[in-house]
């Protein structure tokens, strides 16, 4: 069980994620609905892919795999999901800001996998606006809805940040010398 | 001091709310184990073999009275009255409450500290010159940079989950005192010929099971481009370096495994993107993050004060402490002044809650109320009057605090080994008290001159030895401890990494075995002005292996015969 949070509230889910078997082999293309595929389908069956009656398309990327990869063929995907193997493996914060900031990817991007509340702050500066929550194991009591409810908060952990971002494209330095936030003097 | 404005004391606060929330839950069981350790370990926090342990960031080693009292009254109603200064310049407490972890972060970053990234997979505390903006042979004072980095390594969302720790190093004099060669990145600023400001960068130095010294990868990067050099560096490590392996995840190995010409390519080439965009450095914000460093209001005094240079002649004690642990300034009429935080029986980079809160007050009333942490785990005042120099001695020395033995043979660098540490294979303490009680002798100690010894517990190196002109680390052999002693290493613009010099000693044997290397150091030297260290770079390791194999060989032959006879 996961729960999506999009655009920092809980959301429904209409895809299907397709995954590799155990053996390598990859999975079978459904006729119809919201599918994510491995970047190695897509290389392989593009056309089929395209081909669908009906549903949406999207790709997904694992840590060791370069964007550079999809970077031609963003307009065949209606989302591109990157993939967190562990959450200590922090490949995928480079993958999405080269997504957003070099390729200009502007649909969804989600972070699935091993996804926690406490990278979110991290994940959503890195540009990713949708999180399938990896919730099974620290939900409070069990409740699920709950712990997705407190994750929330995780968005705002902190105000401000010194970094450029997807989020806030200006470092703070140079945002200085623009409007300071609310209740904020600069120095 | 760097003093913070609203957005750096925010960002610590929420840091704080963040933390005690995450403790909260895993209190709670709503955290994992698992889950909660990176998290922690962000802040600092591990868990040892006795209790927690605490590591709280001392940026750039740079120090301030008030916080310095922060430190000694955390030490008191936290933990057991004392703390360790580390080779990092941080601070280490062993015994907090994880439950009152918060609230110490709480009392830190009311003080303007924080735990951030001193643990983990991240970037951390960077590390600079203990003399940065006094040393006379300084070109480019490197605090503001230094800072610069601080702010752009905190909270940095791209670079959180590394393949492995990652530290970065700046030096801005002639001669490196910041390890620049043995860091994953190390930054040496300096200046071109129409005086501008830049770097010189290495990556891929670094001590630990693999020692490597750092390759140059850019001979002059021009100051606006430091950021978003750096973030071209960090990407390719963090995309590219391994993660199947993690005594294989270190910088150092990724740009050995690709050559530095590639690595060198791979960062050019994403530095291409980055180059000129927003995170390009300007002059405003330099400016604006120099002037929030308070700086000494100095007097205008003569270059060398009368009664400094009568005091030397008149007292001895004075003299000796003055020839080790006082150092130029480039101002005229002050110094800089270490206090030894290794006096013998105590461990090294120790220091107890009374004696923070009494540097605290000596830094007040001689050095503007600022002081240093040095990577030779001691403390720096600055910014001595040379006219006070004899006053702050004396009450140095009612502290414990005048050890005179800065540079010399039991100035030991020690990690705090397997008393503390759950990685350590060996202890350390015990190991430089037995040296350092070999050694106490003062006119011995002076006559051996200058001397590097540093004590690793284990391969991890925290105490640096691989750079230590004798380097002693703890191995672990069948269950038992012992010490594998190397020579030949230093730290430095001449930076060199250590050889081994055989098999390894119980821990009785290893003052026995140092004292052979002094004793043939001593025998072979051309003069007082030849150190240690040339000594061992003239001959090579032979004639040290000789005396103290061959002795032991001898030893071990007497003792057969004496149990035979008996």
């Amino acid at each position: 069980m996961a729960t999506l949070i999009k655009n920092a509230k809980i959301a429904d889910d209409s895809w299907q994620r397709l995954e590799r078997g155990t053996d390598g082999r990859l999975p079978t293309i459904p006729a119809a609905g919201d599918i994510i595929v491995p970047l190695m389908l897509w290389q392989a069956a593009a056309s089929v892919l395209l081909a669908r009656r009906s549903g949406r398309l999207g790709v997904c990327l694992d840590g060791a795999e370069d964007p550079a990869q999809v970077a031609d063929s963003l307009e065949a995907f209606s989302l591109i999901a990157v993939n967190f193997s562990h959450f200590t493996d922090g490949r995928g914060y480079s993958t999405a800001r080269l997504l957003r900031e070099r390729y200009r990817w502007k649909g969804e991007l989600r972070a699935i996998g091993d996804v926690q509340r406490d990278q979110l702050f991290y994940l959503s500066r890195c540009g990713f606006d949708a999180f399938l929550l990896n919730d099974g194991i620290d939900a409070p009591q069990g409740d699920l809805l709950r712990g997705a409810q407190a994750a929330l908060s995780a968005f705002g952990d902190f105000t401000e940040a010194y970094q450029t971002s997807v989020e806030r494209p200006l470092p703070l330095f140079r945002r200085r010398y623009l409007e300071p936030p609310d209740g904020m003097e600069w120095s | 001091m760097y003093q913070y404005d609203q957005a750096d004391q925010r960002l610590v606060d929420e840091r704080v709310v963040q933390f005690r929330d995450q403790t909260r839950r895993f209190l709670a069981g709503e955290l994992s184990e698992d889950n909660f350790r990176p998290v922690r370990l962000q802040n600092g926090l591990y868990i040892q073999r006795l209790a927690p342990m605490l590591r709280v960031a001392i940026p750039y080693g740079l120090l301030g009275s008030r916080q310095l009292r922060a430190l000694a009254y955390i030490a008191c109603q936290w933990d057991r009255g004392y703390a360790h200064f580390s080779t990092r310049q941080n601070i280490q407490f062993n015994w907090p409450k994880l439950e009152d972890v918060p609230d110490i972060l709480a009392h830190l970053a009311s003080v303007q500290m924080h735990a951030i990234q001193t643990s983990g997979n991240c970037i951390r505390n960077t590390t600079t010159d203990q003399f940065a903006g006094i040393a006379p042979d300084e070109v480019v004072d490197p605090l503001a940079w230094c800072e610069l980095i601080r702010q752009w390594s905190t909270l940095h969302p791209e670079f959180a989950f590394l393949p492995r720790k990652f530290k970065i190093a700046v030096s801005g004099a002639a001669q490196d005192r910041a390890a620049v060669q043995v860091h994953d990145i190390g930054i040496q600023a300096q200046r071109d010929a129409s005086g501008e400001t830049g770097f010189r960068v290495l990556v891929g130095g670094g001590l630990g099971r693999t020692p490597i010294i750092g390759t140059m990868i850019r001979e002059f990067l021009p100051w606006p481009h430091l950021l978003t050099y750096l973030d071209a560096i960090l990407r390719v490590y963090n995309r590219h370096g391994r993660r199947d392996n993690k005594y294989k995840a270190r910088i150092k190995i990724l740009v050995r495994e690709l050559t530095p010409e590639v690595f060198r390519a791979q960062v050019n080439a994403e530095w291409a993107h980055l180059r000129d965009g927003p995170a390009t450095l300007t002059a405003a914000e330099v400016d604006r993050i120099t002037r929030r460093f308070t700086r000494p209001q100095y007097q205008n005094l003569d270059a060398l004060s009368v009664q400094y240079t009568q005091g030397l002649a008149r007292d001895r004690g004075f003299a000796n402490w003055a020839a080790r642990n006082v150092h130029a300034h480039k101002v005229p009429g002050y110094a800089a002044v270490t206090l030894s935080l290794k006096k013998t029986g105590v461990p090294p980079g120790d220091a107890t809650a009374e004696q923070m809160d009494a540097v605290a007050d000596l830094a007040d009333r001689y050095s503007f109320g600022e002081l240093r942490v040095s990577h030779e785990q001691n403390l720096i005042l600055a910014d001595v009057r040379q006219s006070d120099l004899r006053a702050l001695w004396q009450e140095a020395k009612a502290l414990g605090l005048a050890t005179p033995n800065i540079g010399l043979i039991t100035n030991i660098i020690a990690c705090p080994g397997g008393d503390f540490c759950s990685l350590a294979n060996a202890k350390s303490i015990p190991v430089a008290e037995a040296i350092q009680r070999r050694f106490d002798d003062l006119d011995y100690q002076h006559d051996i001159g200058e001397l590097d010894l540093n004590i690793s517990g284990c391969m991890n190196s925290c105490g640096h030895h691989h750079v230590g002109h004798i380097g002693i680390l703890g191995v672990d052999k069948q269950g038992a401890e012992f010490y594998q002693i190397s020579i030949g290493g230093a730290q430095g613009n001449a930076a060199s990494l250590g050889k081994v010099i055989g098999p390894s000693f119980a821990q009785d044997e290893v003052p026995d075995v140092i004292e052979e290397l002094i004793a043939t150091y001593l025998a072979r030297r051309d003069s007082e002005a030849e150190r240690f260290i040339d000594v061992v770079r003239r001959i090579g390791l032979e004639p040290f292996k000789a005396q103290v194999y061959g002795n032991a060989d001898q030893k071990r032959e007497d003792r057969r015969r004496q149990l035979a006879a008996a």
